[in-house]
């Protein structure tokens, strides 16, 4: 069996944590060919043949540029007659893209697989990950997605071969306008060992501050819940949950989160959970293995202080 | 311009699910429904551009069990013209397949020609978010998701789109498909003369085969269950305390 993987590559640059977890997931499969697509992805390439693919596969040219969907999902189904799975990460880049190819090859997409049974049966989690599905594919390509969180990336290897395919002409139908994209200094969310996050409790753009002094603190990815999102003291890209992003780190510190299962959804794997929130009823706390009832106020710069 | 609203009928966002005990699947008997959140902001989405003199009607679709019927209802009261119920099972256990729901919608663009669908990014019971991409491919139109922002004239859609990295705006031709996310938008509430009101606007029934489609499963499911619990954890009495805690286990 042959798998393509859809690499993660933005701006030319791979996600190298994303892929090289999709690439374990994938491995699992049978052999893997890595696809690198962009408008330029040579470098992503290049970093993409040391994660033990039997090759990967370079398509280059600007209507691939800013991974719209259209132009990609027309990309992968050109290339994928020699595949029986076609598989990528679950970011967003994937998850705009991969249905599409599904569609168009005529099968159903498995979103957010958690676990690799054989060829053919995936577990993912469904109901904002308060059950958990197994589900047998009877189609004759399967087209997935890997929730990152659950698999380890793969280990670095000797080099693979890149080759060059060809990009069908573009359809043009979406373009590009631009992109409103904060860099930082910090981890990556998905990637981070450490995530700090905040909630509604903080109370304001300015005193999510507090957060991300606490992050820095620990060299940890800061997060946010939903409602934190909403109040506008956190950009959407914090947005930890059901519809944000799936983190697993080693230590996970929700700070005045409430802790709905929407939250839970998107923190509940990581190893050590901390809690700090006013209200002892707080769900947040069942689900912590270190709970503290205070003021945020009080106890997130007494803990930065102190650590 | 004809705005298509597709409404999924899910479990209420507020109900704890239940893990059935046989591991069949998700308890949904007698466990409150409502219209998918992510749907409630289409629909909102759909109305604003009629009400901006964008879109002359707003038709909302539910393809699932004859209780969808409320769903539509509850778009109705929010302001959609007319709705379309596709019944495509009896039983409230079976979930009809995104790809055979993107088969179903594409019959109805093919009957109304809309000129723009909002879907919903996800559907929260299965957690698919697949359903407005597929349409967009059996379309052939281009695709918009993830919407945070839209803006339409007569021939593109400029939607802001929420990615990993942060946000991403594109110009989409129209035709087109657009998946609305959470801060899209706040969704009304209807009001009880505008719930009486929908009452009385059109709800058209049809089934699957009414568009050719074989809603067959492509995924069976082999078993559901609950996910691994946590191990209870400890309340700290202090910050100090948590420190000492944190560097017991290593985490610091
Ligand atoms: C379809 C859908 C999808 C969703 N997806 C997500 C998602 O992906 N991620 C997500 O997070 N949410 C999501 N939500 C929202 C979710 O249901 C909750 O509304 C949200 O998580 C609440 O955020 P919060 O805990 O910050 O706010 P709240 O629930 O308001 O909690 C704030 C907490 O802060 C505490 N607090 C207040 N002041 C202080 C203080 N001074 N010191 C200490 N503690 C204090 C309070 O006791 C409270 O527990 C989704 C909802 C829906 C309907
Ligand atoms: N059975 C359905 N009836 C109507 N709309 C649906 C149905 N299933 C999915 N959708 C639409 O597709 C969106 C995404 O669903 P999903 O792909 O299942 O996560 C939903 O928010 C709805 O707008």
């Amino acid at each position: 069996m042959t798998v393509l993987l859809l690499a993660e590559v933005t701006d030319g640059a791979l996600n190298t944590d994303a892929t090289a977890k999709a690439m374990s997931a994938a491995k699992m499969l049978g052999d893997v060919v890595i696809l690198c697509a962009g408008a330029t992805a040579k470098d992503a390439a290049d970093e993409a043949a040391t994660l033990g693919a039997s090759k990967v596969l370079l398509a280059e040219d600007d209507v691939l540029g800013h991974r719209l969907a259209e132009s990609t999902a027309d990309l992968i189904v050109s290339l994928a007659g020699d595949y029986d799975h076609i598989v990528a990460p679950a970011t967003t880049g994937a998850k705009n893209v991969m249905p599409r190819v599904a569609a168009l090859l005529d099968v159903m997409v498995i979103s957010d697989a958690s676990a690799v049974f054989d060829a053919d049966t995936f577990e993912r989690p469904i109901y904002a990950g308060n059950a958990i599905q197994t589900v047998k594919s009877s189609d004759a390509k399967k087209v997935i997605t890997f929730r990152t969180s659950t698999f380890e990336p793969v280990k670095a290897s000797e080099s693979s071969a890149i080759e060059s395919v060809a990009v069908p002409a573009s359809s043009s139908l979406s373009e590009w306008v631009e992109d409103k994209v904060a860099v930082s200094d910090r981890p990556e969310l998905t990637s981070a060992g450490v995530v700090v996050s905040g909630g509604r409790g903080v109370g304001s753009e300015d005193d999510f501050k507090l957060i991300e002094g606490l992050a820095d603190k620990l060299g940890a990815a800061v997060g946010a819940s939903r409602a934190a999102v909403d109040s506008g003291y956190a950009p959407n890209d914090w947005q930890v949950g059901q519809t944000g992003k799936v983190v697993a780190p080693d230590l996970y510190v929700a700070v005045g989160i409430s802790g709905a299962i929407q939250h839970l959804a998107g923190m509940k794997d990581s190893k050590v959970i901390v809690a700090i929130n006013k209200d002892e009823e707080a769900p947040i706390f069942q689900v912590a293995d270190f709970g503290l009832v205070a003021d945020l106020f009080d106890a997130v710069p007494e803990l930065t202080e102190k650590l | 311009m004809k705005v298509l609203v597709p409404v999924k009928r899910v479990i209420d966002y507020n109900v704890k699910v239940r893990v059935k005990a046989d591991g069949s699947g998700v308890d949904l008997t007698n466990v409150k429904m409502s219209m998918n959140p992510f749907d409630e902001i289409a629909v909102e989405e759909a109305i604003r551009l009629k009400e901006a003199g964008k879109a002359e009607e707003v038709i909302a679709v539910s393809i699932g069990v004859k209780q969808a019927q409320e769903t539509l209802r509850t778009a109705l009261a929010m302001g959609a013209d007319r709705a379309i119920l596709v019944v495509a099972t009896d039983d409230v256990h079976e979930d009809i397949e995104p790809l055979a729901v993107a088969k179903i919608l594409k019959g109805v663009i093919d009957e109304e020609q809309p000129g723009l669908v909002l879907t919903g990014k996800q559907a929260i019971d299965n957690d698919m978010n697949a359903t407005g991409q597929m349409l967009a491919a059996l379309t052939g139109w281009g695709q918009g998701t993830f919407a945070s922002e839209l803006d339409v004239d007569d021939d593109t859609a400029t939607v802001t789109r929420e990615v990993d990295g942060g946000l991403q705006t594109i110009k989409i031709k129209i035709p087109a498909i657009v998946t609305v996310d959470l801060r899209l938008n706040e969704p009304r509430y209807a009001s009880l003369p505008n719930i009486m009101k929908a009452k009385k606007k059109p709800l058209d029934e049809k089934t699957p085969a009414d568009y050719g489609v074989d809603t067959t499963p492509r995924l069976e499911i082999v078993g559901t269950t609950e996910p691994g619990a946590r191990s209870a954890g400890i309340i700290v009495g202090s910050v100090d305390e948590l420190v000492d805690k944190l560097k017991e286990v290593g985490a610091v």
